[in-house]
């Protein structure tokens, strides 16, 4: 018997049973398109995280406190209270002349409500000093960063980032502006006056929804920041070191420094650089990226099963059909072709339009919100040829057995059923 | 053509074994028309099924021609029985939702053969069903049915007819119709025909009866010297 042949019952014992056929490969339809839809979110989660780490800036290193609360959560700024880094870290970092740090920086953040005339936005707010500006290679659109003078005085002053500044003021120019931060849900608000606007940061630049406002200054507010001896609190210092140098080196020149101020052995900081970020980032995401792709080919593998199944229901209520056609000459072979090209094509369709829907899926919802977070989809051509073939694998597993059965059927018992 | 010498069916359900057929010796010559006679349980269904090459026999020779069949492995027996025997059952065995055509193409697409449309067409238009060719089984009478399963073993231009049965399922006129087709074939057309029936009045269009019971002939009425010795030797 001739593969067109094969393929041509194949197709009338398909379509002699459209609904059961259809439910048959709804389950590789499910099956494939999550596999293609979940390969995709967590690629794409991956891609976010990285591009996020990227927009930073370069040869950035962090240092955190071991027991700082996060800019995001609920009463951070109570929270600044436990933190064991200090301004004063960040001054005696840049004293050291540590060979390749440039720049360096102290920063509270917290998340805040910017409120201009009757315009407002959720913004993060950081509190840093005008080296800052260095440290993450800033520019201004207008106006000045914080100065060095801003560093040493009481002046309530806000540098704002472009989106910022687009939602708080659509028609006057920022600069000489006043805008009202809100934190902790409103219970404290503070005036500011917005002396400069940042340019514009293209990609996943987490600067464009900030405002920057002078450490000292939010300080003098905020008096528990301040520790007994006169030193500020804050969340994490960030340094600026020059491109092609020892990361290691300077990450461990910085944490003796760290360490002798404290005169401490233990520390109670962390320093971490961009490929450490990086690093961890794409653990996590590959992480996730196997435990997606892994439900979903439990799930590939239940529409493999049901493949199968009804291939064995099938091959049971066409005994007779069977016995017939080895009466007429079919051969062992022949009965196998037809079963196992039927459960392959049945695989094949639902593979097929799996990708269609999985792809159609993922490209419907990119960069939609989902809960708050924008999903990146990212299909990986490798998820659809793999998914096709896994299809393909699953039709042939599926429909072997089956038509193995087929060919046990003795046909003189087949064809004397009535 | 079809030689078989002492040829033996045993069937072992559990411990016990079935003979459904104990040393059966037969010859039957091209265009000959041989009823098997004999009541359930003879052992006229296994012969058939054993010449037809659907069976195969535990014990004695089976030739077709100058070949010996008895031992063949199973795919070779698939393709010899495709294009040498033509099978006629009480029951039609056509495939649902079949149309007639595609009904009698079936034999020759497993025999990969050219020109099948027009073959399968020339054959029904043999068996009288010129306008019944569209037509799916169930919009066919019972007559209609057996005469294109009848198409269908006669396209392959077999060598034997095997028929079991085929007017069981009949009215006695479209019986009666069905056995003047056949008989026809076998005059016209030099077809041999072997056919099982446990009717008398069937088994007289045959010209040539072969009684069984419990699996040996009892009687055969077209029997030569050699295969007689054999058939009542026990």
């Amino acid at each position: 018997m001739s593969l067109a042949d094969a393929f041509r019952i194949t197709l009338r014992a398909i379509f002699a049973n459209r609904l059961r056929s259809a439910l048959t490969s709804l389950g590789l339809v499910i099956g494939v398109s999550s596999v293609i839809v979940l390969i995709a979110v967590g690629q794409g989660t991956q891609q976010g995280v990285t591009d996020r780490i990227h927009g930073l800036g370069t040869d950035l290193i962090f240092i955190e406190s071991s027991r700082a609360a996060t800019t995001s959560q609920a009463g951070g700024i109570a929270g600044l209270a436990e933190t064991t880094l200090f301004q004063g870290d960040a001054e005696a970092i840049e004293a050291a002349g540590i060979p390749g740090v440039v720049a360096v920086a102290a920063q509270v953040s917290v998340e805040a409500h910017a409120v201009a005339g009757s315009e407002n936005v959720g913004v993060e707010a950081v509190a840093t000093s005008s080296r800052y500006a260095d440290v993450r290679d800033l520019e201004v659109a207008s106006g000045t960063f914080i100065t060095p003078r801003d560093d040493e005085g009481r002046g309530l002053v806000a540098v704002i980032g472009s989106r910022v500044a687009e939602t708080l003021y659509p028609e006057v120019e920022p600069v000489g502006q006043e805008v009202r931060l809100s934190f902790v849900g409103g219970r404290l608000i503070l005036p500011f006056t917005v002396i400069g606007v940042l340019e514009e940061q293209g990609g996943a630049n987490e600067v464009n929804d900030q405002v920057f406002v002078s450490l000292e200054g939010m300080a003098q507010r905020l008096r528990f920041l301040f520790t007994p001896t006169g030193d500020v609190r804050v969340t994490r210092i960030d340094v600026q070191t020059a491109s092609g140098i020892d990361e290691d080196r300077v990450k461990e020149d910085i944490s003796n420094v760290l360490l002798y101020r404290r005169e401490a052995i233990e520390p109670d900081f962390t320093i971490q650089s961009q490929d450490d970020l990086l690093k961890a980032a794409t653990e996590v995401s590959t992480t996730l990226s196997i435990l997606l792709g892994s439900i979903a080919g439990i799930s590939l593998l239940v529409g493999g099963i049901g493949v199968m199944n009804i291939m064995l229901v099938s091959v049971t209520e066409r005994t007779r059909e069977i016995g017939i056609r080895r009466a007429v000459g079919a051969t062992a072979a022949d009965i196998v072709k037809q079963f196992v090209m039927e459960a392959l094509t049945l695989s094949l369709f639902g593979g097929i339009a799996g990708i269609a829907i999985g792809v159609g899926l993922s490209v419907a919802v990119d960069g939609r919100e989902l809960g708050g977070q924008q999903l990146t989809m990212l299909i990986q051509p490798w998820s659809v040829v793999a998914a096709f073939f896994v299809a393909a694998g699953v039709g042939l597993a599926s429909g072997s057995y089956p038509a193995y059965r087929a060919t046990t059927i003795d046909p003189i018992a087949a064809l004397r059923m009535e | 053509m079809i030689h078989l010498r002492d040829v033996a069916r045993v069937y072992s359900a559990g411990e016990t074994a079935v003979h459904a057929l104990a040393g059966v010796s037969l010859d039957i010559d091209r265009g000959e028309f041989v009823a098997i006679m004999g009541q359930s349980g003879s052992g006229k269904s296994t012969l058939m099924n054993i010449i037809g090459l659907l069976d195969r026999p535990t014990a004695g020779e089976y030739r077709l021609g100058e070949r010996d069949v008895s031992r063949l492995p199973e795919d070779a027996r698939a393709r010899l029985r495709g294009r040498g025997f033509g099978f006629v059952f009480q029951s039609y065995n056509l495939l649902p939702r079949m149309t007639a055509l595609e009904q009698v193409e079936l034999p020759l697409i497993y025999q990969g053969a050219p020109d099948r449309r027009r073959r399968a067409a020339e054959a029904l238009v043999r068996v009288g069903l010129a306008d019944r060719i569209r037509h799916v089984p169930t919009e066919l009478s019972g007559g209609e049915q057996q005469r294109v399963a009848l198409a269908r073993s006669l396209v392959v231009n077999p060598l034997v007819l095997l028929a079991d049965e085929p007017t069981g399922a009949l009215d006695t006129a479209t019986g009666e119709e069905l056995m003047r087709l056949l008989t026809a074939l076998v005059d016209e057309q030099g077809l041999t025909v072997v056919l099982v029936t446990h009717e008398a009045e069937v088994a007289t269009h045959a010209r040539r009866t072969v009684r069984m019971r419990d699996g040996r002939i009892i009687e055969d009425t077209g029997a030569r010297a050699g295969a007689r010795a054999g058939g009542t030797a026990s």
